[in-house]
Protein backbone atom coordinates (compact mmCIF):
# COMPACT_ATOMS: atom_id res chain seq x y z
CA UNK A 1 0.00 0.00 0.00
CA UNK A 2 2.56 2.32 0.67
CA UNK A 3 4.38 1.43 -2.53
CA UNK A 4 1.24 2.07 -4.27
CA UNK A 5 0.92 5.55 -2.73
CA UNK A 6 4.23 6.85 -2.77
CA UNK A 7 3.84 5.99 -7.05
CA UNK A 8 0.59 7.70 -7.09
CA UNK A 9 2.16 10.69 -5.42
CA UNK A 10 5.12 10.12 -7.36
CA UNK A 11 7.99 10.42 -4.41
CA UNK A 12 11.15 10.46 -5.94
CA UNK A 13 12.84 7.10 -5.93
CA UNK A 14 16.61 6.60 -6.92
CA UNK A 15 16.86 8.65 -10.45
CA UNK A 16 17.49 11.85 -7.81
CA UNK A 17 20.30 9.77 -6.08
CA UNK A 18 21.37 8.78 -9.59
CA UNK A 19 21.66 12.50 -10.73
CA UNK A 20 22.83 14.04 -8.02
CA UNK A 21 26.05 11.30 -7.87
CA UNK A 22 26.01 11.64 -12.02
CA UNK A 23 26.40 15.28 -11.51
CA UNK A 24 29.61 15.03 -8.85
CA UNK A 25 31.53 12.70 -10.68
CA UNK A 26 31.38 14.20 -13.88
CA UNK A 27 32.39 17.70 -11.70
CA UNK A 28 35.58 15.53 -11.11
CA UNK A 29 35.57 14.01 -14.51
CA UNK A 30 36.18 17.22 -15.98
CA UNK A 31 38.17 18.38 -13.70
CA UNK A 32 40.53 15.49 -14.18
CA UNK A 33 40.31 16.25 -18.14
CA UNK A 34 41.37 19.52 -18.28
CA UNK A 35 44.71 20.77 -16.76
CA UNK A 36 44.46 24.05 -18.83
CA UNK A 37 41.46 24.99 -16.01
CA UNK A 38 43.19 24.02 -12.87
CA UNK A 39 46.38 26.08 -14.57
CA UNK A 40 44.29 28.72 -14.80
CA UNK A 41 42.61 28.43 -12.04
CA UNK A 42 45.98 28.06 -9.81
CA UNK A 43 47.24 31.83 -11.74
CA UNK A 44 45.01 33.64 -10.38
CA UNK A 45 44.60 31.85 -7.08
CA UNK A 46 48.83 32.85 -6.80
CA UNK A 47 47.96 36.39 -8.26
CA UNK A 48 45.69 36.85 -5.12
CA UNK A 49 47.57 35.67 -2.32
CA UNK A 50 50.98 37.30 -4.08
CA UNK A 51 48.88 40.84 -3.41
CA UNK A 52 49.53 39.91 0.38
CA UNK A 53 52.61 37.93 0.94
CA UNK A 54 55.47 36.03 -1.38
CA UNK A 55 54.58 32.96 -2.08
CA UNK A 56 57.05 30.12 -4.15
CA UNK A 57 55.56 29.60 -7.66
CA UNK A 58 57.31 27.10 -8.54
CA UNK A 59 56.19 24.45 -5.64
CA UNK A 60 52.23 25.36 -5.69
CA UNK A 61 50.19 21.91 -5.26
CA UNK A 62 46.64 21.68 -5.86
CA UNK A 63 44.57 18.78 -5.69
CA UNK A 64 40.84 18.43 -5.89
CA UNK A 65 38.98 15.50 -3.77
CA UNK A 66 35.24 14.57 -2.63
CA UNK A 67 34.35 15.79 0.68
CA UNK A 68 30.74 14.44 1.65
CA UNK A 69 28.55 15.57 -1.11
CA UNK A 70 30.95 18.66 -2.15
CA UNK A 71 34.01 18.66 -4.56
CA UNK A 72 36.93 20.72 -2.38
CA UNK A 73 39.77 22.09 -3.94
CA UNK A 74 42.94 22.04 -1.80
CA UNK A 75 45.86 24.32 -2.42
CA UNK A 76 49.55 24.06 -0.55
CA UNK A 77 51.08 27.10 -1.39
CA UNK A 78 54.40 27.60 0.14
CA UNK A 79 55.08 31.24 1.59
CA UNK A 80 58.61 32.96 0.85
CA UNK A 81 58.21 35.66 2.58
CA UNK A 82 54.90 37.53 4.71
CA UNK A 83 56.72 41.06 3.31
CA UNK A 84 54.76 42.61 0.48
CA UNK A 85 56.03 42.10 -2.83
CA UNK A 86 55.17 45.54 -3.74
CA UNK A 87 57.83 46.37 -0.77
CA UNK A 88 55.65 47.77 1.71
CA UNK A 89 56.70 46.98 5.00
CA UNK A 90 54.61 44.51 7.35
CA UNK A 91 54.29 45.21 10.64
CA UNK A 92 55.09 41.88 12.44
CA UNK A 93 59.26 41.44 11.28
CA UNK A 94 59.38 38.31 8.74
CA UNK A 95 61.70 36.26 11.13
CA UNK A 96 58.92 36.10 14.11
CA UNK A 97 56.46 34.32 11.92
CA UNK A 98 58.75 31.95 10.82
CA UNK A 99 60.22 30.37 13.74
CA UNK A 100 57.63 29.08 15.50
CA UNK A 101 56.16 27.20 12.19
CA UNK A 102 59.32 26.28 10.51
CA UNK A 103 62.43 25.60 13.09
CA UNK A 104 64.33 24.09 10.03
CA UNK A 105 64.40 27.15 7.84
CA UNK A 106 61.75 25.48 5.75
CA UNK A 107 59.41 28.05 4.62
CA UNK A 108 55.79 28.03 6.57
CA UNK A 109 53.07 26.26 4.13
CA UNK A 110 49.41 27.59 3.41
CA UNK A 111 46.57 25.05 2.80
CA UNK A 112 43.16 26.59 1.46
CA UNK A 113 40.21 25.10 0.94
CA UNK A 114 37.77 26.39 -1.24
CA UNK A 115 33.60 25.76 -2.19
CA UNK A 116 31.73 24.79 0.54
CA UNK A 117 34.41 23.58 2.76
CA UNK A 118 35.77 27.09 2.92
CA UNK A 119 34.45 28.41 6.18
CA UNK A 120 35.97 24.48 7.67
CA UNK A 121 39.10 24.87 6.70
CA UNK A 122 39.47 28.94 7.86
CA UNK A 123 38.56 27.70 11.28
CA UNK A 124 41.32 24.91 11.06
CA UNK A 125 44.08 26.51 9.44
CA UNK A 126 47.31 27.75 10.75
CA UNK A 127 47.91 31.63 11.65
CA UNK A 128 49.41 32.33 8.30
CA UNK A 129 47.05 30.82 6.42
CA UNK A 130 44.60 33.48 7.49
CA UNK A 131 46.93 36.15 6.90
CA UNK A 132 47.18 34.43 3.27
CA UNK A 133 43.07 33.92 2.85
CA UNK A 134 42.46 37.75 3.36
CA UNK B 1 26.68 14.82 -53.62
CA UNK B 2 29.14 14.06 -50.88
CA UNK B 3 27.65 11.48 -48.12
CA UNK B 4 26.99 12.59 -44.44
CA UNK B 5 29.35 10.34 -42.52
CA UNK B 6 27.97 9.78 -38.86
CA UNK B 7 29.70 7.98 -35.86
CA UNK B 8 27.55 6.05 -33.51
CA UNK B 9 29.48 6.11 -30.44
CA UNK B 10 28.84 5.48 -26.63
CA UNK B 11 32.16 4.91 -24.20
CA UNK B 12 30.53 1.81 -23.17
CA UNK B 13 29.43 -2.11 -24.64
CA UNK B 14 25.94 -2.82 -24.60
CA UNK B 15 23.83 0.37 -24.97
CA UNK B 16 22.20 -0.47 -28.64
CA UNK B 17 24.79 1.00 -30.81
CA UNK B 18 24.88 -1.90 -33.20
CA UNK B 19 21.25 -2.13 -32.93
CA UNK B 20 20.35 1.96 -33.15
CA UNK B 21 22.86 1.67 -36.16
CA UNK B 22 21.45 -1.23 -38.21
CA UNK B 23 17.84 0.42 -37.61
CA UNK B 24 18.32 4.25 -38.06
CA UNK B 25 20.51 2.78 -41.32
CA UNK B 26 17.28 0.60 -42.37
CA UNK B 27 14.87 3.26 -41.49
CA UNK B 28 17.08 6.13 -43.90
CA UNK B 29 17.35 3.62 -46.95
CA UNK B 30 13.41 2.75 -46.33
CA UNK B 31 12.66 6.56 -46.98
CA UNK B 32 14.94 5.94 -50.40
CA UNK B 33 18.42 7.77 -49.11
CA UNK B 34 21.50 5.75 -49.67
CA UNK B 35 22.69 4.35 -46.81
CA UNK B 36 26.44 2.44 -46.03
CA UNK B 37 26.92 1.01 -42.89
CA UNK B 38 30.09 0.15 -41.96
CA UNK B 39 31.49 -1.97 -38.73
CA UNK B 40 34.27 -0.62 -37.40
CA UNK B 41 34.21 -2.59 -34.62
CA UNK B 42 37.46 -4.63 -35.74
CA UNK B 43 37.54 -8.36 -33.65
CA UNK B 44 33.77 -7.75 -32.78
CA UNK B 45 32.15 -7.91 -35.56
CA UNK B 46 27.63 -7.73 -35.20
CA UNK B 47 26.06 -5.38 -37.27
CA UNK B 48 25.97 -8.40 -40.35
CA UNK B 49 24.51 -10.30 -37.71
CA UNK B 50 21.94 -7.62 -36.38
CA UNK B 51 21.18 -7.42 -39.63
CA UNK B 52 20.89 -11.01 -40.88
CA UNK B 53 23.79 -10.25 -43.37
CA UNK B 54 26.44 -12.70 -41.62
CA UNK B 55 26.33 -15.32 -44.43
CA UNK B 56 27.20 -12.93 -47.33
CA UNK B 57 30.32 -11.82 -46.41
CA UNK B 58 32.95 -12.49 -48.75
CA UNK B 59 35.52 -9.12 -48.03
CA UNK B 60 36.07 -7.14 -44.83
CA UNK B 61 37.04 -3.96 -43.61
CA UNK B 62 40.28 -4.75 -43.46
CA UNK B 63 40.87 -6.77 -46.33
CA UNK B 64 39.80 -3.27 -48.21
CA UNK B 65 41.94 -1.16 -45.82
CA UNK B 66 45.09 -3.60 -47.21
CA UNK B 67 44.52 -3.01 -50.78
CA UNK B 68 43.32 -7.17 -50.96
CA UNK B 69 39.90 -6.19 -52.24
CA UNK B 70 37.90 -3.19 -53.89
CA UNK B 71 35.35 -1.50 -51.71
CA UNK B 72 32.26 -2.44 -53.90
CA UNK B 73 33.18 -6.08 -53.96
CA UNK B 74 33.32 -5.84 -49.86
CA UNK B 75 29.96 -4.19 -49.61
CA UNK B 76 26.82 -6.57 -48.96
CA UNK B 77 23.91 -5.14 -50.43
CA UNK B 78 20.33 -5.68 -48.32
CA UNK B 79 18.15 -6.85 -50.38
CA UNK B 80 15.70 -6.20 -48.51
CA UNK B 81 16.66 -2.48 -48.74
CA UNK B 82 18.18 -1.93 -51.99
CA UNK B 83 19.98 1.49 -51.02
CA UNK B 84 21.00 -0.10 -48.26
CA UNK B 85 24.33 -1.79 -47.82
CA UNK B 86 27.23 -2.70 -45.51
CA UNK B 87 30.75 -2.95 -44.74
CA UNK B 88 31.99 -5.74 -42.32
CA UNK B 89 34.59 -5.86 -40.09
CA UNK B 90 37.50 -8.58 -39.78
CA UNK B 91 36.52 -11.01 -37.06
CA UNK B 92 39.64 -12.59 -37.07
CA UNK B 93 42.27 -9.54 -36.51
CA UNK B 94 43.26 -6.85 -33.95
CA UNK B 95 41.74 -3.81 -32.95
CA UNK B 96 44.70 -1.48 -34.45
CA UNK B 97 44.59 -4.04 -37.92
CA UNK B 98 43.87 -0.58 -39.52
CA UNK B 99 44.85 2.76 -39.24
CA UNK B 100 43.08 6.20 -39.05
CA UNK B 101 44.78 7.15 -42.53
CA UNK B 102 43.21 3.86 -43.76
CA UNK B 103 39.86 4.26 -42.44
CA UNK B 104 39.30 7.74 -43.34
CA UNK B 105 40.29 7.09 -46.64
CA UNK B 106 37.89 3.64 -47.13
CA UNK B 107 34.68 6.41 -45.27
CA UNK B 108 35.10 8.86 -48.02
CA UNK B 109 35.13 6.29 -50.88
CA UNK B 110 31.42 5.27 -49.33
CA UNK B 111 30.66 9.16 -48.90
CA UNK B 112 31.07 9.30 -53.15
CA UNK B 113 28.27 6.73 -53.60
CA UNK B 114 25.63 7.03 -50.73
CA UNK B 115 23.39 9.85 -48.91
CA UNK B 116 24.38 8.64 -45.41
CA UNK B 117 27.86 6.38 -44.03
CA UNK B 118 26.80 5.48 -40.75
CA UNK B 119 29.65 4.28 -38.57
CA UNK B 120 28.95 1.49 -35.79
CA UNK B 121 31.78 2.51 -33.40
CA UNK B 122 33.53 -0.44 -30.95
CA UNK B 123 32.65 0.23 -27.67
CA UNK B 124 36.38 1.92 -25.24
CA UNK B 125 37.93 4.91 -26.19
CA UNK B 126 40.93 3.12 -27.96
CA UNK B 127 42.02 2.93 -31.47
CA UNK B 128 38.97 1.40 -32.44
CA UNK B 129 37.36 4.47 -31.53
CA UNK B 130 39.87 6.61 -32.57
CA UNK B 131 39.59 5.91 -35.87
CA UNK B 132 35.64 5.46 -35.81
CA UNK B 133 35.40 9.18 -34.50
CA UNK B 134 38.64 10.53 -37.12
CA UNK B 135 36.44 9.15 -40.29
CA UNK B 136 33.04 10.99 -39.32
CA UNK B 137 32.32 14.74 -39.67
CA UNK B 138 29.72 14.13 -37.34
CA UNK B 139 28.31 12.22 -34.05
CA UNK B 140 25.22 10.45 -32.48
CA UNK B 141 25.92 9.39 -29.20
CA UNK B 142 23.82 6.39 -28.17
CA UNK B 143 23.17 6.28 -24.47
CA UNK B 144 21.12 4.30 -21.65
CA UNK B 145 19.58 6.42 -18.70
CA UNK B 146 21.90 4.83 -16.01
CA UNK B 147 25.15 6.38 -14.20
CA UNK B 148 27.51 4.26 -15.95
CA UNK B 149 26.45 4.51 -19.25
CA UNK B 150 25.87 8.56 -19.03
CA UNK B 151 29.15 8.83 -17.63
CA UNK B 152 30.83 6.78 -20.34
CA UNK B 153 28.88 8.98 -22.62
CA UNK B 154 29.77 12.04 -21.21
CA UNK B 155 33.53 10.80 -21.49
CA UNK B 156 33.23 10.31 -25.37
CA UNK B 157 31.03 13.86 -26.09
CA UNK B 158 33.97 15.57 -24.73
CA UNK B 159 36.71 13.98 -26.70
CA UNK B 160 34.25 13.95 -29.66
CA UNK B 161 34.12 18.21 -28.60
CA UNK B 162 37.48 17.85 -28.52
CA UNK B 163 37.31 17.65 -32.67
CA UNK B 164 34.91 20.29 -32.96
CA UNK B 165 32.10 17.50 -34.37
CA UNK B 166 28.56 18.31 -34.24
CA UNK B 167 26.68 15.69 -31.59
CA UNK B 168 23.64 14.50 -30.99
CA UNK B 169 22.47 11.99 -28.50
CA UNK B 170 20.01 9.32 -28.85
CA UNK B 171 18.68 7.78 -25.02
CA UNK B 172 18.09 3.99 -25.41
CA UNK B 173 15.96 1.67 -23.38
CA UNK B 174 14.14 3.92 -21.65
CA UNK B 175 11.78 2.77 -19.60
CA UNK B 176 8.58 5.59 -18.83
CA UNK B 177 6.78 3.62 -16.02
CA UNK B 178 10.05 3.69 -14.24
CA UNK B 179 10.78 7.38 -14.67
CA UNK B 180 7.09 8.21 -13.79
CA UNK B 181 7.82 6.48 -10.41
CA UNK B 182 11.05 8.40 -9.97
CA UNK B 183 12.88 5.43 -10.24
CA UNK B 184 14.85 6.24 -13.99
CA UNK B 185 16.56 9.35 -14.90
CA UNK B 186 14.57 10.76 -17.35
CA UNK B 187 15.14 11.94 -20.88
CA UNK B 188 15.15 15.54 -19.68
CA UNK B 189 18.04 14.49 -16.94
CA UNK B 190 20.33 12.73 -19.41
CA UNK B 191 20.45 15.95 -21.34
CA UNK B 192 20.43 18.28 -18.48
CA UNK B 193 23.59 15.96 -17.59
CA UNK B 194 25.39 15.34 -20.68
CA UNK B 195 24.55 19.10 -22.26
CA UNK B 196 24.11 17.41 -25.88
CA UNK B 197 21.40 18.17 -28.35
CA UNK B 198 18.78 15.40 -28.17
CA UNK B 199 18.13 13.51 -31.75
CA UNK B 200 15.75 10.93 -30.05
CA UNK B 201 14.54 8.61 -27.11
CA UNK B 202 14.09 4.89 -28.24
CA UNK B 203 12.15 3.39 -25.35
CA UNK B 204 12.86 -0.30 -23.97
CA UNK B 205 11.04 -2.86 -26.25
CA UNK B 206 11.06 -6.94 -26.54
CA UNK B 207 10.47 -5.87 -30.11
CA UNK B 208 14.52 -5.62 -29.95
CA UNK B 209 15.22 -8.58 -29.43
CA UNK B 210 12.86 -10.26 -31.37
CA UNK B 211 14.12 -8.88 -34.21
CA UNK B 212 17.52 -9.48 -33.99
CA UNK B 213 16.73 -12.71 -32.81
CA UNK B 214 15.77 -13.29 -36.71
CA UNK B 215 18.50 -11.15 -38.05
CA UNK B 216 15.36 -8.44 -39.50
CA UNK B 217 15.23 -4.49 -38.81
CA UNK B 218 12.60 -3.24 -37.33
CA UNK B 219 10.83 -1.12 -39.92
CA UNK B 220 10.79 -3.84 -42.13
CA UNK B 221 7.39 -4.89 -40.09
CA UNK B 222 4.82 -1.27 -40.76
CA UNK B 223 3.05 -2.00 -38.12
CA UNK B 224 5.99 -2.41 -35.70
CA UNK B 225 5.84 0.31 -32.69
CA UNK B 226 9.60 0.98 -32.25
CA UNK B 227 9.63 1.56 -36.32
CA UNK B 228 7.51 5.01 -36.08
CA UNK B 229 10.51 5.85 -33.45
CA UNK B 230 12.98 5.42 -35.82
CA UNK B 231 10.69 7.03 -38.55
CA UNK B 232 11.19 9.97 -36.34
CA UNK B 233 14.92 10.05 -35.48
CA UNK B 234 15.98 9.64 -39.29
CA UNK B 235 13.48 12.69 -39.84
CA UNK B 236 14.93 14.56 -37.16
CA UNK B 237 18.60 13.88 -38.49
CA UNK B 238 17.40 14.91 -42.41
CA UNK B 239 16.50 18.59 -40.68
CA UNK B 240 12.94 18.46 -40.17
CA UNK B 241 11.74 19.65 -37.08
CA UNK B 242 9.51 16.58 -36.03
CA UNK B 243 7.92 17.14 -31.80
CA UNK B 244 9.65 14.45 -28.80
CA UNK B 245 6.92 12.01 -27.84
CA UNK B 246 6.77 12.77 -23.91
CA UNK B 247 7.66 9.30 -22.04
CA UNK B 248 8.13 11.52 -18.66
CA UNK B 249 4.74 12.64 -18.59
CA UNK B 250 4.33 13.18 -14.48
CA UNK B 251 0.43 13.34 -14.79
CA UNK B 252 -1.35 12.40 -11.90
CA UNK B 253 -3.73 10.24 -13.68
CA UNK B 254 -0.79 8.63 -15.69
CA UNK B 255 1.16 7.85 -12.02
CA UNK B 256 -2.50 6.68 -11.07
CA UNK B 257 -2.46 4.00 -14.01
CA UNK B 258 1.22 2.79 -13.40
CA UNK B 259 0.22 2.44 -9.67
CA UNK B 260 -2.50 0.04 -10.70
CA UNK B 261 -0.71 -1.76 -13.21
CA UNK B 262 2.24 -2.08 -10.58
CA UNK B 263 -0.38 -3.31 -7.72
Amino acid sequence: MIDFLKRLFGQSGSSTTAKERLRLVLMTDHLELSPELIEAMKRDLVDVISRHVEVDRDKIEVNFERQDSALAMLANIPILSVSRPNGNPTLVPVETLQSPTAPNGAPPRVRKRRKRAAKKAAATSAAPASAAAQ
Amino acid sequence: MKARKIVLTSGKGGVGKTTTTANLGATLAKRGKRVILIDADIGLRNLDLVLGLEKRIVFDLVEVAEGRCQLRQALIKDKRFESLSILPAAQTREKDAISLQQFSAIVDLAAEQADYVLIDCPAGIETGFRNAVGGATEAIVVTTPEVSAIRDADRVVGKIADEGKPIRLIVNRLRPEMVRSGDMLSVEDVCEVLAVELLGVVPDDEEVIDTTNRGEPIVLNDSSRLGAIYDKIARRLEGEIVPFTNFDGQGFFGRLIDALKAG
